[in-house]
């Protein structure tokens, strides 16, 4: 290798890091990196997840459908817990339900499933894919999180809404996500209350994302600027059993 | 006529049999190729064992009509997560790798002047994948992405649904293993050791 070479070569190598290390302050910056972006294969969430973003940054709609659409069967994928809350809340038809809606907001609240039903509400059909690779088409009915949150009064450094079901799953979205229109929080599924098979009393709806970030059996939201220092830090139950968090694709 | 330098040098190394075979960057894009695809091919196995059974349209589930059921079980329902992750990974590496090809192939006249090697089949079917089945695979791959269908809903729909775009991923898969296997075997044929040791040193 000739010296000149070697020169290029090696200003070409520190360019490269030094336009890595730019590139990965700008993306934190602009809330590109997912909360599970450590490890090999965080580099491509990262990537996903960054590109994804700056392509949904004009807030896209979720493709939706026509009611003679509907799938008919929909395999139930995550049965009601089975312990004692749920199943006393089930037995008095969730009149003793609360949605617990706290963190980073001006205005905790405690909220019944009446008066989420008195909230403005919205009907959407949309496509569901499990990443399995199996999907459905339903109806949803419910109340858009933006809605609660703007009751609620979100803070400024807020950058997640992190929901809790009855059961131990729990999943977080990004606040650009969190503020979709199509971001609902469903009691009603194909023009009937929702059932406990899929996620009675209330359900997470996010359409650009797949099955699994829709949570069901919710019962508590929470506002946070940081994932860091709940549960596993990672921003889901998805984590733990290999999936990531971002799930867009 | 070449119109670069780099293009001339690429032209000239192709013809002089003394001098590499392969350029570098051919060289380096294969084998990073070679490591993406076998990622994508083992992710994308484990994927489909989580439901090895495909539908035609918008939607399918076990309790709606098939098009086809592979005679594969459901092992890895619910256990396919490093399956995705690996599967996105390698799909990043390999579409950048892929670009970085295609666009220095262009500059130096790879896919028009870097051919006499190959027989018309040969060169056939190594356009198809390039430039026929890679796109393909993409964009089904994006078309079942429900983040990337909100902002071009198109990619789902001109081919009749997102399970629609999940059915013709799997027919790409095939036919791109298919490839692998019949570019390999033709490896075998013209002498294994020899052409692998020319992928790697650019020298026959």
């Amino acid at each position: 290798m000739t010296r000149r070479k070697l020169i290029t070569t090696g200003l070409a190598g520190a360019a490269g890091v030094s336009g890595l290390a730019i590139a990965a302050r700008l993306a934190a910056r602009y809330g590109l990196v997912p909360p599970d972006s450590g490890g090999i294969y965080g580099v491509g969430e990262t990537l996903t997840y960054g590109a994804q973003k700056l392509l949904m940054a004009r807030h896209s709609l979720a493709r939706e459908f026509d009611r003679s659409q509907i799938t008919n069967f929909v395999p139930v994928d995550g049965h009601p817990p089975q312990n004692e809350t749920y199943q006393r809340l089930r037995a008095g038809k969730f009149a003793e339900w609360r949605l617990k809606i706290d963190g980073l907001v001006a205005r905790p609240a405690l909220l019944s499933l009446a008066q989420l039903k008195s909230c403005p509400r919205r009907t959407q059909i949309t496509h569901q894919a499990c990443e399995e690779g199996w999907s459905f088409i339903a109806e949803w009915t419910g109340v858009p999180l933006s809605f609660l949150l703007n009751m609620a009064g979100v803070q400024a450094r807020a950058r997640y809404v992190v929901y809790f079901a009855l059961d131990d799953s729990w999943d977080s979205i990004d606040m650009p996500e969190a503020l979709h229109p199509q971001t609902l929080l469903a009691y009603e599924r194909n023009g009937e209350e929702l059932p406990p098979d899929y996620g009675a009393p209330l359900r997470m709806k996010v359409p650009r994302q797949l099955g699994y970030k829709n949570v069901k059996f919710l019962s508590r939201i929470t506002v946070t600027d940081t994932l860091k220092n709940i549960r596993n830090g990672q921003g889901s139950i998805s984590p733990d059993y290999g999936y990531s968090w971002y799930a867009g694709i | 006529m070449a119109d670069s330098a780099f293009a001339a040098g690429f032209a000239l190394r192709q013809r002089s049999p003394a001098a590499a075979r392969h350029s570098a960057l051919v060289r380096v894009t294969h084998w990073v190729n070679t490591l993406s695809f076998f990622g994508l091919v083992i992710s994308g196995f484990a994927i489909l064992l989580a439901h090895p059974r495909f539908y035609w349209g918008e939607t399918g589930n076990v309790g709606t009509p098939s098009l086809f059921d592979l005679p594969l079980p459901f092992v890895l329902t619910g256990q396919t997560g490093w399956g995705r992750s690996l599967h996105f990974l390698a799909a990043w590496v390999c579409v950048l790798n892929g670009l970085l090809y295609v666009v220095s192939g262009f500059a130096a006249r790879h896919f028009r002047e870097g051919q006499a090697a190959y027989n018309s089949a040969q060169r056939l079917a190594y356009m198809v994948v390039v430039f026929g089945l890679s796109p393909v695979m993409v964009w089904t791959g994006l078309a079942m992405s429900p983040a990337v269908t909100s902002v071009f809903p198109v990619l789902a729909t001109w081919l009749g649904g997102q399970q629609s775009a999940r059915t013709i991923h799997f027919a790409g898969a095939d036919a791109l293993f298919l490839f692998l296997l019949v570019h390999v075997t033709e490896v075998f044929r013209a002498g294994f050791v020899r052409h692998v040791r020319s992928m790697i040193t650019g020298r026959l």
